[in-house]
């Protein structure tokens, strides 16, 4: 297990609708928080990388402006973007800055304000974040493409709209628990029930998906300060070393993607490289964060990850393994359909929980038996982008 | 110029697969297969990703392939506001090949099952534009 660089700082805004400030406003908020949880001035930085995804964003380059906004000129500065995954990416980045030994401490921002645009063009935007030549003239968008995995998986493995209702419960009690979540009102079974006139998470959105099973889009940012290891030892009374990366992509187009049925390739490739350069197994992650955009993206992420055998996702759910006092606690923070998905911040987000978790300084959201290993699975697109970051102490 | 014609609403006007729409006008639904190495791709490429060759040729998509998997959308993007609800899915070809596209709307959503036998077909919208569907086999 390789402890080379370190996370020193995490920060993250609130994650809300209709933020009242401009994105270099919203980008301050994380990172003034991960510079003082980390300690350290804008002069120890040696260079920072920003991650958002660009169709949301009026401001061109936006690198640069931020980077001046937070006081982090002249260093270096630059724009990453994998969709969803960008600030997962970012990090990964940042990582291999620090690795090559060219710089000793990089600040990694991510931030999205989705409010910016309409729900109906947001859509517009994500769905040409697919195939625009051969897929966007359908009229596709996001809940369709993960409908359309949602629907084979369903087929073959028994999975239930039951189910798929029990993950946003779970979702929807840690989101009442968590002050920075979008969504903090509980969710009760009787919201998913078509008979029910006020169910308000029961209507078809891309079926076999209903607005229940989908994520709410939010303003927010993220911040992770990753620093080498000289300069975590001097600054960090609690470093959490990146020990795992991994990283993969696939085809944008559904007519090139292997069996639906499996799942995203991506989280299966990415998981595979991150364990393998950690040393470790699925069984020896005591928390995680994945990426729930939709519920179905949650149970396939747990056979991606080794959480649960092929197919047998369900299981997780069904035994409650995932919640806070489970065998394999995941996305405890409300994950993304509570905590909400500002794109470019969510990866920074999902971090930032895990490494709370592994200092114990989660509160209301820690889990018991003081972890000391943590995973973080975060998808870029319809799997077209796959990250999967593993941290230890 | 061209491919503005194809699908409900086009976001490309410019590619070297623009024989696609012209195709698709003269009742055939073709992919692309490389000269050199015999690969096949749908949707069409101008390009072979798997031995960089240019030299691609026309070959037409085959009839019968069973349905993979589909959703209906009940929500719609910019442009398609009109449409909903209406369903897609991905075709499985044996061989290797597989094509999305709108399940045709005389098909009601619920008699669509995974593993379905289907066909498709090209189509021809009233305002001109052109697209091809999945129908049942």
């Amino acid at each position: 297990m390789e402890k080379d660089v370190a996370v020193i700082g995490v920060g993250q805004s609130s994650f809300v609708r209709g933020y009242e400030g401009s994105i270099r406003e919203l980008a301050f908020e994380a990172f003034r928080e991960a510079m003082q949880d980390a300690g350290i001035t804008q002069k120890d930085v040696d260079a920072s990388v920003f991650c958002s995804a660009p169709e949301y964003d009026k401001q061109r380059s936006p690198a640069g402006v931020l980077a001046e906004y937070l006081g982090l000129i002249p260093q270096p500065t630059f724009y990453v973007e994998t969709v969803c995954s960008s600030s997962s990416t970012g990090v990964k980045v940042g990582y291999s800055m620090i690795k090559s030994g060219l710089h000793d401490i990089v600040v990694v921002v991510g931030f999205q304000k989705m409010s910016e645009i309409t729900s109906a063009e947001s859509q517009e935007r994500m769905g040409r974040g697919a195939d625009i030549q051969w897929e966007a003239p359908f009229g596709t968008m996001m809940p369709a493409y993960y409908a359309m995995y949602a629907q084979a998986y369903m087929a073959k493995n028994g999975l239930t709209h039951d189910d798929l209702r029990d993950v946003r419960l779970k979702s929807a009690t840690y989101g009442t628990t968590n002050e920075r979540a979008v969504y903090r009102k509980g969710v009760k079974a009787a919201d998913f029930d078509p008979n029910n006139p006020e169910a308000k998470m029961a209507g078809p959105v891309a079926w076999p998906l209903r607005v229940g099973d989908c994520c709410a889009n939010a303003d927010g940012s993220s911040c992770i300060i990753l620093a080498n290891k000289e300069k975590a030892k001097a600054f960090s009374k609690k470093p959490v070393w990146i020990i795992g990366i991994g990283a993969a992509s696939e085809a944008v187009n559904m007519a090139a993607r292997p069996e639906f049925a499996k799942g995203l390739s991506v989280g299966y490739k990415a998981a595979e490289q991150a364990y393998k350069m950690a040393g470790i197994t699925a069984k020896d992650v005591k928390v995680a964060e994945v990426h729930d955009c939709f519920t179905i993206a949650e149970v396939m992420a747990y056979e991606g990850l080794g959480f649960a055998p092929m197919g047998d996702g369900k299981q997780l759910i069904r035994e409650k393994a995932t919640y806070k006092e489970g065998r394999i606690p995941v996305n405890v923070d409300g994950g993304l359909l509570s905590k909400g998905h500002p794109i470019g911040a969510t990866g920074g987000s999902q971090m930032r929980t895990i490494v709370l978790q592994l200092r114990g300084e989660a509160g209301p959201m820690q889990v018991p038996g003081d972890p000391g290993i943590g995973l973080v699975h975060n998808v870029g697109g319809v799997g077209l982008y796959g990250s999967v970051t593993i941290f230890g102490r | 110029m061209g491919f503005e014609k194809f699908g409900r609403k086009s976001f490309t006007a410019v590619t070297k697969t623009g024989k696609f729409v012209d195709l698709l006008i003269e009742g055939k639904v073709e992919g692309t297969t490389c000269k050199k190495c015999g690969a096949k791709f749908f949707p069409p490429r101008a390009d072979c990703a798997t031995c960089l060759s240019k030299e691609m040729e026309w070959f037409e998509m085959p009839k019968k392939g069973t349905l993979e998997t589909f959703t209906t959308a009940y929500y719609a993007p910019f442009g398609f506001e009109a449409d909903p609800p209406y369903t897609m899915g991905v075709v499985d070809f044996d061989g290797g090949l597989k094509l999305f596209a709108r399940i045709a709307k005389e098909v009601k959503p619920e008699d669509v099952r995974v593993g379905m036998g289907v066909t498709v077909r090209p189509l021809k919208y009233e305002d001109g534009q052109v697209s091809f569907e999945i129908l049942k086999a």
